[in-house]
């Protein structure tokens, strides 16, 4: 042990409590032997061990051993500090100690869950309990700074998830900046005709709420806008967020349209992005008639004008608000804010991918979003399902799971294609009456009113072939099948191949991550999952919030769910802001770095090291200064110190030394 | 077998792995989560970041009687704290060629880039590094090295009095 | 890039032309075409049906003179055009680097015999050689007589693309068409140019065997093609051969002609049709006159 003098309370009086964890620790570690290793530790003076430390019960114990005086540092040897830290500095707080005199051994992730046979486990146990009591006996007692949470919530993406979590918010009194890259909100679902499983129409649920947004005077609505810098932390977060100009003054525009009628452009060229393609646009235009905000926007790619200069701007013309501006610019705001929600909403599978589909190469092959703006009477094709000849379909296959449960694309499942499938399987037969053919390969049809739904679909005479497609192609065996797509599929209950031409073909796209995932994460500092999506801080108790505090996930962008799941989940994610907001403060970590003055020698190394310029230079008294408010507690700085005078509380040199020689040299 | 490669079978190295707790400690929590069984020569000290190791915490484990040491942090481009594993990764190669002119086997220690999904990589690593240490058997220091590596040793004053410069 | 060559049965007898036009044009592309010395059959898809062992070990036999032949080189590329040889040698190859238990027993046999197979070799099909190791430029740049007026249907089988293929797609493959577009050829899209000919049906269930090579001939034609171009001997055999008895079943004419695409290369290369083997064709193959044949192809040539 160090000859340094310990501090503050004390000679270290270290209670050390073994959990077993029901079995989870038990069978792997055998507890009675780590109670007697732990009883010959230096500084020990109790040694307990229970079934369930974090119970109740469990906490009683160090409470009792602290009220009692019998301890003043606690090791608790049980899961890890991940799960349970918060939990025993909490113990230790109502035991009247300072909630930092603790240290825990993670015997359970790191040990018994780990671990072959019960020797083994036992000794790797006693080992990482001598190190957490060599560490604990030199531990100081801590102060958590306190520190104002800015009121103002930032919510990224304005999906249904994004709009219900923003109407939440913002109807308790909180301020919202709404941030929306596209030019109107609305997301994927003002895509949709109607929604399962009820068959609502889509518009008709979503548009109220997106006029409430537009109106509600909590609510700052950005559009055509992206968010391209994010600094500070949790309550005290100071994002940059890029205004892309629209060329039209969104305080004048009535959305009238007119200047869509009069652009020199006569015939619209331009791929329309809301109608997934199936359509042309002008340069100018409003993405949809219920676009909100109801503003025109001039695409800068397309349009004469802003190319070259040379047009004769005949929507200039007409516009009597003169709400035309070619004059705009970008422009950078910066706001404060004290939580964030990242409602990014997902992309489709590009079916592009599966070559034997025939997606690019046949017609009248289509994504179910490309179905989706058919039916809808605001579509393309004003609600009709139709081929490229013009005629309607007599013979329909949706192909299930294109992208999704395969090995070669993405292994997951994206759990609501089944039950769009059968919406779209429901909507064509109603507009065609044609044959319909459903190739599934299960059906999930889980939630609340959804396997109702598929008996429906089964009543209504749609065929359902439960087997994967191997391939759609145009080769024709007989007179019957020359000018249609070819489905092979394995009819797996009947047990036989079977060819099937149709005229159409819907494939029912999975769900993905957003293209620009990577970039996004890294600007929020949070993590993805394996397969892509936002993690979540616990796939089951804490799905919307992240690792990184004060940053909160709403929606698809955690991993593929249904609208019912979205705005669930939104509600959760609004309600936890609002938690963390009227809190009125956030308590900081104490793991913060302080320079001992005494040994510094105004080197001002650690000074350009910290990437959060937390450490300044004091040119009077010639010595480093750190900010505590700024500092993370990353460390980086310590160890860079040649004088070893600054130091990381919480992890300093001598408690690590210590936990070093704690871990190695007693077992 | 030789009495050497005899006591090479037998023999069961202690490795001290020194994990960030944002990508490396998370992912041995998701491997023990998984129940992803791994040798248990390994022993975890908990940092914050990779940037916080210091090399003479390296040389104090070799001291106080470890074979290996593993580091662990988050990939490039990855850490929580923006750049700590970079500074990292630069003591280490600064640290390799100290142990070379040690004497130390260069594969005694070793630096790993660890996300926080990949609890397989912590299993696979953890098993790799063991046979690789017990393949080279126990460390065994010089006394001239032991005492220059005690010497090496960062030394706190006995009589320092802590000043914490925490201003807001 | 050290090349042998290894011909297979077929290539001797019914698939003829097939090296007969495959050492003309590799010639003047300048890879040499040495061929293994004292080479044994592959046993193809009959001998590994029979015992998958034993068959490795006539393969392993073959690697092992090949290596023996060029002592001194490190990798030693293979070129194996027929594509039973080919299915079979990469089957072996590939089982005997991974399982070490077969490697072990054919190892012993290989023993016996005197030889010794040490891992050098790698199998490479011509239209593997041609697209990645000589290139399309040098292919194009050798092009004197453009086969213009040629709509070609390039039938892959499956026995080179499935399973072991790793120079094109499996589902889509395209190095065959890219190489006949480079000879100034139109190149007809099909969806079933990787669909099975019937293989050795032809010869047991011969009216599943028909069945299959007139689909193909069929389609071919319907899409407006000329000639098919094909990469295997028993293909070839089964699309060209029994013509005159789909006639009979179908009531089809048929009479499309059926080539290998190596024949296509030299016919655009310039070199003499006696030394392509293209008299052997039982549908002969001519250059089309100028007019491009009418959209649904069924103009015939003969």
């Amino acid at each position: 042990m160090s000859t340094t003098e310990i501090r503050s309370n004390g000679t270290p009086k270290v209670g050390v409590y073994v959990c077993h964890c029901g079995i989870n620790i038990s069978s792997k570690v055998e507890i009675s032997k780590t109670v007697e290793f732990a009883k010959t530790l230096p500084y020990v003076t109790i040694v307990r061990d229970y079934k369930f430390m974090c119970s109740d019960p469990g906490q009683e114990l160090i409470q009792q051993d602290i009220g009692e005086g019998k301890v003043n540092r606690v090791v608790v040897a049980s899961c890890s500090p991940l799960m349970h830290e918060p939990t025993f500095r909490n113990v230790m707080a109502k035991g009247g100690e300072n909630p930092f005199f603790f240290q825990m051994a993670n015997i359970r992730e790191h040990v018994s869950w780990v671990t072959r046979n019960k020797e083994e486990g036992t000794k790797k146990a006693k080992s990482l309990i001598a190190a957490a009591v060599c560490r604990v006996a030199l531990h100081q007692p801590l102060e958590r700074k306190r520190v104002s949470i800015h009121p103002d919530v930032l919510i990224v993406g304005s999906g249904i998830a994004g709009i219900h979590a923003a109407l939440t918010l913002a109807d308790s009194g909180k301020k919202v900046y709404l941030v929306e890259r596209e030019p109107t909100i609305g997301g994927h679902m003002a895509k949709f005709d109607k929604t399962f499983p009820t068959l609502d129409c889509a518009a008709c649920i979503l548009t109220p709420k997106m006029s409430a947004v537009l109106a509600h005077p909590n609510i700052i609505l950005w559009t055509y806008s992206e968010v391209i810098g994010v600094d500070g932390f949790v309550g005290n977060f100071k994002v940059k967020v890029k205004r892309k100009p629209r060329y039209v003054n969104e305080e004048l525009c009535v959305g009238c349209s007119e200047c869509i009628e009069a652009c020199v452009y006569k015939k619209a060229r331009v791929e329309d992005e809301f109608n997934v393609g199936l359509s042309k646009r002008k340069p100018i235009y409003i993405p949809f008639p219920q676009a909100t905000p109801l503003v025109a926007v001039i695409d800068e790619a397309s349009c004469l004008e802003l190319k070259r200069r040379k047009c004769k701007k005949s929507c200039v013309d007409v516009c009597e608000p003169n709400a035309i501006d070619f004059d705009q610019t970008e422009e950078i705001k910066e706001i404060d804010v004290g939580a964030i929600i990242l409602a990014t909403g997902f992309k489709t599978f590009d079916a592009r991918r599966i070559f034997r589909y025939g997606y690019g190469k046949y017609n009248n092959i289509y994504t179910s979003l490309e179905v989706e703006r058919m039916v809808n009477a605001a579509g393309p094709t004003s609600g009709e399902v139709i081929l490229k000849s013009g005629q309607a379909p007599k013979m329909v296959a949706i192909i299930h799971c294109v992208g999704s449960r395969d090995n070669n694309t993405n292994r997951y499942c994206s759990r609501v294609c089944c039950m769009y499938s059968l919406k779209i399987a429901h909507l064509i037969k109603e507009r065609t009456g044609a044959e319909i053919y459903n190739f599934y390969i299960d059906m999930r049809t889980p939630g609340k009113g959804y396997e109702e739904f598929y008996d429906k679909l089964l009543k209504e005479d749609v065929h359902f072939i439960r087997g994967r497609v191997a391939e759609i192609t145009d080769w024709a065996m007989t007179p019957e099948e020359e000018g249609k797509l070819i489905i092979r599929a394995e009819d797996t209950l009947v047990g036989a191949v079977r060819r099937i031409p149709v005229d159409m073909v819907v494939l029912s796209v999975g769900l993905e991550p957003q293209a620009d995932t990577e970039e996004v994460r890294r600007l929020f500092n949070i993590s993805c999952s394996d397969d892509g999506w936002f993690l979540e801080r616990h796939p089951k108790l804490a799905p919307v919030s992240t690792f990184t505090d004060g940053v909160f996930l709403a929606g698809a962008c955690q991993g593929p769910k249904d609208i019912p799941d979205s705005v669930a989940q939104a509600g959760a994610a609004a309600a936890e802001a609002m938690a963390l907001i009227d809190r009125g403060y956030v308590e900081l970590d104490p793991n913060t770095a302080y320079v001992q003055e005494d040994f510094c020698s105004g080197c001002k190394t650690c000074v350009n090291i910290c990437p959060f310029n937390a450490i300044s230079f004091d040119g009077d008294k010639n010595v480093a200064v750190v900010n505590g408010a700024l500092c993370k507690g990353c460390g980086t700085c310590v160890a860079a110190c040649p004088s070893g005078s600054l130091q990381q509380n919480l992890f300093t040199d001598e408690q690590i030394l210590n936990e070093i020689k704690g871990v190695v040299s007693y077992v | 077998m030789s009495n050497d490669e005899a006591i090479k079978a037998q023999f069961e190295p202690k490795i001290v792995a020194f994990f960030c707790n944002w990508c490396t400690y998370t992912a041995a929590d998701l491997a023990g989560t998984a129940r992803m069984v791994y040798a248990p020569n390994v022993r975890v000290v908990r940092i914050m970041c990779s940037g916080r190791l210091d090399p003479q915490f390296v040389l104090a484990a070799l001291r106080e009687g470890a074979d290996g040491v593993l580091i662990g942090g988050c990939h490039p481009g990855d850490c929580h704290y923006q750049e700590g594993n970079y500074k990292a990764l630069r003591r280490f190669t600064l640290l390799k060629s100290l142990l070379k002119s040690m004497g130390i086997e260069q594969e005694r220690v070793r630096l790993e880039w660890i996300a926080a999904s990949e609890g397989d990589k912590v299993q696979r690593v953890i098993n790799e590094m063991t046979e690789t240490v017990r393949q080279l058997g126990p460390l065994r220091l010089e006394p001239t090295i032991y005492n220059l590596i005690e010497d090496s040793l960062l030394k706190i004053p006995e009589t320092a009095t802590l000043a914490k410069g925490d201003e807001l | 890039m050290s090349y042998l060559y290894y011909p297979g049965c077929s290539a001797k007898s019914t698939g003829k032309a097939y090296e007969e036009s495959l050492l003309a044009v590799f010639s003047a592309l300048q890879i040499p075409t040495i061929e293994i010395e004292d080479w044994n059959c592959c046993g193809a898809t009959a001998y590994m049906s029979i015992s998958e062992l034993k068959a490795f070990a006539l393969c392993a036999r073959n690697f092992a003179l090949a290596e023996r032949q060029s002592k001194g080189t490190t990798m030693i590329d293979l070129i194996v055009p027929c594509a039973a040889c080919y299915l079979g040698l990469k089957k072996a190859l590939l089982y005997l680097r991974e399982y070490p238990e077969i490697r072990t027993k054919v190892d012993e046999s290989l023993h016996s015999a005197g030889l010794k197979y040490t891992g050098h070799i790698r199998i490479r099909h011509p239209l593997d050689i041609l697209v990645n190791d000589v290139g399309l430029k040098k292919i194009a740049s050798l092009v004197t007589h453009p086969l213009d007026g040629f709509r070609v249907a390039c039938y892959y089988g499956c026995q080179v693309i499935r399973p072991y293929a790793d120079f094109d797609d499996q589902h889509e493959p395209s190095t065959m068409d890219k190489i006949v577009e480079s000879l100034g050829a139109e190149v007809i899209d099909w969806p079933i140019k990787t669909r099975c000919c019937g293989g050795s049906l032809t010869g047991t269930v011969q009216e599943y065997g028909l069945r299959l090579s007139y689909n193909l001939l069929k389609e071919a034609k319907k899409r407006g093609c000329n000639v098919i171009a094909t990469s295997c001997s028993l293909c070839q055999f089964n699309l060209e051969c029994y013509q005159r008895q789909m006639k009979r079943r179908f009531k089809d004419k048929v009479n499309v002609p059926v080539a290998f695409f190596t024949q296509l290369m030299g016919m655009a290369f310039g070199i003499p049709s006696r030394q392509l083997g293209l008299h052997r064709l039982l549908v002969p193959l001519q250059q089309p006159s100028k007019t491009k044949a009418d959209v649904g192809g069924h103009h015939v040539y003969n």
